[in-house]
């Protein structure tokens, strides 16, 4: 078996797949650039004048995390509903390899947003788009998507036990683009909100572009994305390991 | 009761509950108890970071602003539902008044959101701890009430073009967004550029969203009725345009035969 080829082609054809999906655009592309120039306008109008490209990475990391939460969330489900659950699981791969490809390629989706709010901020707001280390941007963007598609694994394998999946997802798009510090600086959150934001990787994420963006060191934040997406991996294995005995055991893999 | 009222309340509340079967608890509850509350935290330190507004302008601006989701939604479903459960033909060939008909299944909805906006303003004050006269939160529930109309006219519209498009969640979503932006919820109107205060004085919420925050600024109902009776005229105009529309796509699916094809 050839891990990185099969974990290439799922990635490459997911892809493909949630492109041609009008609720993912969306979720990727508009409203990103509709949170964006909310954000534009008030940064704008306020008396504490905020960066501009700090409002639109961060603004493009929130649509890197609602298509993660919202595609791999659902990704199991998806798979129940139209009925190939059954041949995902059977298939001699482990069933980790078949839905880490999907749950890359949910926050890859994401990667439309940075551009859209980018580009969108640069036409209509004047954002300056200077990257001060590109090396390090460059770097920073796949460190960053693996983080976050790592954490939908997790995500996926857990919201299985939760047949709203959807509502779920609805009730975390908010609080982790409060949490993680997406538009608003941490240190005006409660104490108690740090630790809780240290372990998602969108907190480190949103940092290593800003601080590569903005001339800063980016590589410790990019090292905490790598070392939470090797913890998220081992989270994601077990919670698989386990939703797919249960599921053999109760005869409930296809049930909806 | 005469039938037309029979079709108006029974017929909206049997349809609105067969056609929103899924809003159950576990839905209702995270999306649309604690989701607003959380919008509104996330604008409050927002605005917070940019040193823009009050707590209370976000807290206000963004409660009246969420009532529009079940407005978007519901009443979007509770008509172009019909569609996807292959039941819209036989209400289409049924002999029932048209008005009663569509207009019936908007006062669930209406319902729906004015809980949704009163709760979410209700608990978001009391956790930023936000400082309402006592006096202006009758005048307040009726702002929401005007506003919840209003944006469920809207929602007859998007119902309507439910009849013809696809992705309805995706126009949902999109014009939820962009009330965001528009209504005056989280942006004052005049700091934004003139085209787009024309459009934000021509759509639902902008007035009530202004009307409550300045009875929570401790404004009477009669320095307001302006505002009010100005969200009010709006939603009569979305209404009747959004019921124009709705027959106009009857009509033209009778043309087509397409009433069934989602």
């Amino acid at each position: 078996m050839n891990v990185p080829r099969l974990i290439w082609a799922g990635w490459k054809f997911h892809v493909k797949s949630l492109t041609l999906s009008g609720f993912f655009v969306l979720t990727s592309v508009i409203q990103p650039i509709i949170f964006a120039s909310v954000a534009y306008f008030m940064f704008q109008a306020g008396a504490r004048p905020g960066t501009l490209l700090y409002v639109a990475l961060g603004a493009g990391m929130m649509g890197i995390w609602s298509s993660t939460l919202f595609g791999s969330g659902g990704a199991i489900q998806w798979q129940r509903w139209q009925g190939t659950l059954e041949y995902c699981i059977a298939v001699p791969p482990p069933f980790l390899l078949v839905i880490v490809p999907l749950t890359l390629a949910t926050a890859t989706i994401g990667l439309y947003s940075l551009t859209a709010t980018l580009l969108w901020g640069a036409l209509f707001f004047d954002v300056p788009l200077e990257v001060a280390n590109p090396v390090a941007f460059v770097v920073a963007l796949p460190v960053t998507v693996t983080g976050l598609g790592l954490l939908g694994l997790v995500i996926a394998s857990t919201f299985i036990l939760y047949r709203n999946a959807n509502a779920l997802s609805n009730l975390l798009e908010y609080p982790v683009w409060l949490v993680t510090g997406l538009l608003v600086s941490l240190s005006l959150l409660p104490g108690w909100v740090g630790p809780i934001s240290w372990m998602l990787a969108p907190t480190w994420g949103v940092n290593a572009l800003r601080e590569a963006a903005i001339s800063g060191n980016p590589w410790p934040e990019i090292g905490m994305c790598l070392a939470l997406g090797a913890v998220y991996l081992v989270i994601g294995y077990f919670a698989l390991q386990h939703f797919e005995k249960l599921a053999r055991e109760r005869a409930t893999l296809t049930l909806t | 009761m005469t039938v037309p009222l029979r079709i108006f309340f029974v017929g909206g509340i049997t349809a609105y509950r067969g056609l929103i079967n899924w809003l159950s608890p576990w839905i209702f509850v995270p999306t649309l108890i604690v989701a607003p509350i959380f919008q509104i935290l996330l604008f409050v330190y927002i605005g917070r970071s940019a040193g823009v507004q009050s707590d209370e302008f976000f807290v206000i601006g963004n409660a009246v602003q969420y009532a529009s989701i079940p407005c978007l939604f519901s009443m979007t479903h509770a008509i172009a539902g019909e569609r996807y459960q292959q039941t819209l033909a036989y209400i289409l060939v049924s002999p029932a008044g048209r008005l009663p008909l569509f207009l019936g299944r908007a006062l669930p909805v209406i319902c729906n959101a004015m809980l949704v906006a009163a709760f979410s303003l209700v608990v978001s004050g009391l956790l930023l701890g936000i400082d309402v006269p006592p006096s202006a939160w009758a005048p307040i529930a009726l702002v929401i009430v005007v506003s919840s109309f209003a944006c469920t006219g809207l929602g007859l519209i998007c119902a309507a073009l439910g009849l013809r498009i696809r992705e309805t969640a995706v126009l949902n979503n999109v014009i939820f967004g962009l009330l965001l932006i528009f209504t005056g919820a989280n942006v004052p109107i005049d700091e934004l550029p003139g085209w787009m205060q024309a459009i934000s004085n021509r759509i639902p919420l902008t007035h009530g969203i202004e009307a409550a925050r300045e009875l929570a600024d401790g404004s009477s109902i009669g320095d307001v009725d302006g505002l009010i009776a100005t969200e009010f005229a709006i939603g009569v105009v979305y209404t009747l345009v959004g019921y124009a529309a709705l027959r106009v796509m009857e009509h033209e699916s009778r043309k087509r035969a397409s009433i069934q094809i989602a």
